[in-house]
């Protein structure tokens, strides 16, 4: 009898025990993924993929809502290593390269309502003043096209130059 | 000159601007020809039964080829000109039973380049050979007509050869087993190998004895092996190891015990040995790509056809060792890599002593 | 493993059936003509593009600097020849793009006046750094192609205490004779300027390797070399690619350069034969690096041979001068394994052109892709032991990853295996993209860290100045509490002296 209630006692004790430790190991596993896509993305919370910044689109990619490709910041690179962290298909995208915003000089009235909004502080100019974009730093997210009064603001695809230039894919005729 | 430049020069391409001469066709014409002596010979021992096979065998291989093109819609031409479907054919004629009914050169040709190699992905895709896969399929499904063998002293004139090829049952004066056939026959029946060739040993250079075409003729598909080595088409490395993996167990089996095992002289020139060596080993497609690779493989081939020719079931093993070490042959190619220049064999680089 | 390598390698690389090496390379060093328009360009060494110093409208002297070197991997550019600058801007670039890059454009007056020249007596006797300056003064890059600027090459040759100099006379490319005229034609110019590098880089020994197809640049070579001790001349087998740096210094020295090093790191460095004649011109004569030999051959040409044309030149004056048989169907920058085709005629020559070549369509004539058979004949090809059909099958799966893991970055573009391969499959065109795409995506990576770095700031830019805001209003609200009270206080303190 008093073997019999120690014997079942000790293994539930251990049992429980390792449950909760799967149960704790699990739940790590689960945050740290989060984590870990988050840090891949660009982090500048742009919303160009329509949800509430960069920690949004992570849970969103991990509850499968969305596809690999959800973060247009990132390009291809991300949505492939996304793609390979979750081991989601990686669908078709229409990769048209990496894009930065252009403004036309001749229309631009330096209201600098773009240079405010913009995520990673890329455009440049102090009111009444021209504004320009620095390429380097553009996301390409787009956020600053609609707030532009008078419509200045563009995405271009970036330009080709000897060193970013590319032979294409042998088998793409 | 007044016209800028532009105008003419034709797509701007990558480098090289410059390719050897060597394409797939001209290998596979180059294999073909030295195939072709063994062949003629073949024909003149076995007559008119033996040219049909062979035309009917190829014919389909070509046949299966194309249809599985046109369903998917490649080149049927520009592919088939590349001459492997024909080889496949050729090499399976070779390894038939010369006085086979027609239909079965029929359909081991559509099985091999319709089932072995397009359903596979086509050239390049197959894991295993074609012509190979279809002799094993043909010899496992019709084990008795696939080692009827005809003996060469028959000469069927043409009514004749038309009528073995056409149907008609082979008159049993003209068959006779292969000296590997009567030996496991003869083994089976618990006599032991003195007994079996009291009237000495059939095995001759020339090749005038009961087999395939690909199994007679061994000193002509030695000879075109070897020029197929001189032209750099294949190296020695799988024929080498082959044959050397056959003769040396066979040796020492032989010298252990003369009763029980044959001697290397007549494993090599026996069965398709020597055809497999030079020929079906060999492929491109199935075989790994380096050197270390082509010298396990052949061994692999040796051994294992002396392995299945003293203790398995069938008399003749090259055609499943070959089968076997293709299903190898990934494996081999993973872990058989060349180092790289200025690494170690694990891949990190490599760094010298400054001394 | 040595013997197990030998045993198993027996060969890389190819020997192509025909060189296509003579009649071009036995016909005498011909000078070009000046032309009337020269377009020299602002990048033509690896680094960064050199800085103009001139305007437009300018009267500019040969030899005179026009473009000055920008950071520590650069080099100046000196005008090849007298005249005006015409213009200061885009050129299309020799390159298969068919994109611009900048240069400088010099309307030449045909007079070729040039500024004074500094020569020096004895290089020898000057201090290396004085020496190396010198080199980095006159402009001079590795004119075997690389095109890496020489003096930081010499620096980096001293600060790893080099011991052994490898003087590159490979010139394995098919077509190509120019380094063969250099040392023909020039061959105690190169010595000499062998033994400036010798001191510039304090190396104890210089090993001459030439490939044994050029046998009179050997015997030339060692009738210059005779009675200099450090200097050896070394014949090789002539193989493609022996001119490789990493090829050439195995077959030499016998030792590897690690991957992903440079040869400094095994105390040898590489130096072009061409380079070291313009070494010598520099030092010996003050005459900067303002014209280079290029060897103009191919199927089309009428007169094939070397010529010694000023930087800048434009491709369609060289062709003219030598005259075309037929019209082209290819126009190429370098080697036919290696070099860039060319999108027209109205292209400049850089200092790292060796040649150029006009190619007929039956010379180019490559049939049609089929399937890889697995041969492995571009494995025992390829000059690093890489497995082309094994990467080419990653990249055409898209699959980079793979790729990198199979060394791809080892990979020379050398062309062997595409050279060899029976399929004709566009393996190195396979590999460039694979290269450019993964390029691009650590471009890309960088870029997105860079962002995050830039929006992370703001957004703790915006979180200081929201902090500052509020304590600001804290601090506003507090004043206005105290002078509130204050105020009541003041108010108050009446009341109380009045009552």
């Amino acid at each position: 009898m008093f073997i019999a209630i120690t014997s079942l006692t000790l293994l539930g004790l251990i049992l429980g025990t390792l449950l909760g430790i799967a149960a704790r190991v699990f739940h790590v596993e689960s945050d740290s993924v989060t984590a870990e896509i988050v840090a891949m993305m660009p982090g500048t919370n742009c919303g160009q993929c329509g949800l509430a910044g960069c920690q949004a689109a992570a849970d969103a990619l991990i509850e499968g809502t969305a596809p690999a490709t959800v973060c247009p910041g990132g390009g291809a690179a991300l949505a492939e290593a996304i793609a390979a962290r979750l081991g989601i298909p990686l669908g078709a995208m229409e990769d048209s390269g990496p894009k930065v915003a252009t403004i036309s000089e001749d229309i631009c009235i330096g209201c600098s309502k773009c240079a405010k909004a913009c995520a990673t502080d890329a455009i440049l100019g102090a009111a009444k003043q021209i504004h320009g974009v620095l390429d380097e730093a553009c996301t390409g997210c787009g956020g600053c096209l609609d707030l532009c009064p008078t419509g200045a603001i563009a995405l271009q695809p970036q330009a080709q130059t000897l060193q970013n230039w590319n032979w294409a894919h042998p088998l793409a005729a | 000159m007044n016209t800028p430049l532009s105008a003419t020069l034709t797509r701007v391409a990558a480098s090289p601007h410059a390719v050897g001469q060597d394409s797939v066709s001209s290998i596979m014409l180059k294999v073909i020809a030295a195939l072709t002596p063994a062949t003629l010979c073949g024909f003149w021992f076995f007559g008119l039964p033996a040219v049909l096979l062979w035309v009917l065998t190829c014919a389909s291989a070509l046949a299966g080829e194309a249809i599985c093109l046109r369903l998917m819609g490649k080149p049927i031409l520009a592919t088939l000109r590349d001459g492997s479907a024909l080889l496949t054919g050729w090499l399976l004629a070779m390894s038939l039973p010369p006085w086979a009914p027609w239909w079965l050169g029929v359909l081991g040709g559509l099985f091999a380049t319709m089932i072995a190699k397009q359903l596979f992905g086509g050239l390049g895709c197959n894991l295993f050979n074609p012509a190979m896969v279809a002799r094993v399929a043909l010899l496992v499904s019709f084990p008795v007509l696939m080692t009827a063998w005809a003996s060469p002293e028959a000469e069927p004139g043409l009514r004749e050869g038309l009528g073995i090829t056409f149907g008609a049952p082979v008159p049993d004066a003209y068959t006779s087993a292969t000296l590997l056939g009567h030996a496991k026959t003869e083994l089976a029946r618990g006599a032991d190998l003195f007994q079996a060739f009291s009237q000495g040993l059939p095995t001759s250079w020339q090749g005038e004895r009961p087999g395939s075409l690909g199994e007679t003729a061994v000193l002509l598909l030695a000879l075109g092996g070897i020029a197929l080595i001189l032209m750099g088409v294949i190296s020695w490395h799988i024929p080498l190891a082959m044959l050397l993996a056959l003769a040396i167990p066979a040796a020492i089996g032989h010298a252990l015990n003369p009763a029980r095992y044959l001697d290397p002289t007549t494993h090599l020139l026996s069965g398709a040995a020597v055809l497999g060596a030079f020929f079906i080993a060999t492929d491109y497609v199935t075989s790994p790509a380096s050197r270390a690779g082509q010298l396990l493989f052949g061994a692999g081939c040796g051994f294992l056809t002396w392995v299945i020719r003293s203790y398995g079931g069938y008399p003749e093993g090259v055609a499943f060792a070959v089968l076997l070490m293709n299903a190898l042959t990934p494996a081999i190619d993973r872990f058989i890599q060349p180092r790289i220049y200025g690494r170690d064999w694990r891949g990190n680089p490599r760094l010298q002593k400054k001394d | 493993m040595g013997i197990l390598d030998k045993f198993l390698k027996t060969s890389w690389g190819v020997h192509p059936h025909e060189d296509h090496k003579r009649p071009a390379a036995d016909v005498p060093l011909r000078g070009l003509p000046l032309p009337k328009r020269l377009a020299v360009p602002l990048l033509q060494h690896v680094g960064a593009p050199a800085k103009p110093l001139v305007a437009v409208g300018d009267q500019v002297l040969r030899g005179q600097l026009i473009a000055a070197a920008q950071g520590n991997v650069s080099a100046p550019i000196h005008a090849p020849s007298s005249g005006v600058v015409s213009a200061i801007g885009p050129v299309t670039a020799p390159h298969p793009s068919g994109l611009d890059f900048d240069a400088i454009t010099i309307d030449l007056d045909g007079e070729d006046r040039a500024v004074e020249f500094t020569a020096v007596e004895d290089p020898l006797m000057l201090a290396p750094e004085e020496v190396t300056r010198r080199i980095a003064e006159a402009g001079i890059v590795g004119l075997g192609g690389a095109t890496f600027p020489s003096a930081p090459k010499a620096q980096l040759g001293r600060k790893h205490a080099v011991r052994t100099l490898v003087i590159n006379g490979g010139e394995c490319e098919p077509y190509l004779s120019s380094d063969d005229c250099v040392m023909r034609s020039n061959s105690n110019e190169v010595v000499d300027g062998v033994r400036i590098l010798l001191h510039a880089t304090g190396a104890s020994e210089a090993l001459i390797g030439i490939e044994d197809n050029k046998p009179e640049a050997i015997a030339a070579m060692r009738a210059a070399a005779t009675g200099i001790q450090q200097i050896r001349v070394c014949p090789v087998p002539a193989r493609y690619p022996m001119g490789s740096d990493r090829q050439l210094v195995q077959v030499l020295t016998g030792l590897e350069v690690p991957a992903g090093a440079r040869t400094a790191s095994i105390g040898v460095l590489v130096n072009n034969v061409s380079t070291c004649a313009a070494i010598h011109r520099a030092l010996r004569l003050g005459e900067p690096l303002i014209h280079r030999i290029v060897t103009i051959n191919g199927g089309a040409v009428a007169r094939p041979g070397n010529v010694r044309v000023p930087v800048g030149t434009l491709v369609e004056d060289l062709l003219a001068f030598v005259g075309l048989k037929e019209t082209p169907a290819r126009l190429v920058m370098g080697g036919p394994t290696m070099g860039a085709a060319l999108p027209h005629g109205a292209v400049p020559t850089v200092k790292g052109c060796g040649g150029i070549l006009a190619l007929t369509a039956a010379e180019i004539a490559k049939p049609e892709p089929s399937p890889c058979v697995r041969c492995g004949s571009c494995a025992r090809a390829c000059p690093m032991g890489l497995l082309p059909m094994e990467i080419a099958a990653r990249v055409a799966a898209r699959d980079y990853d793979g790729a990198e893991k199979l060394q791809l970055d080892d990979c020379l573009s050398c062309g062997c295996c595409a050279y060899v391969c029976p399929s004709n499959l566009p393996l190195v065109h396979a590999f460039s993209h694979a290269k450019g795409e993964i390029w691009k995506r650590a471009q890309q990576k960088k870029r997105n860290e860079f962002t995050k770095q830039l929006a992370q700031a703001r957004i703790e830019r915006q979180a200081r100045e929201a902090r500052e805001r509020a304590e600001a209003a804290a601090r506003r609200k507090a004043e206005r509490a105290a002078q509130l009270a204050a105020e009541k206080a003041a108010a108050a303190r009446p009341q109380e002296t009045g009552a």
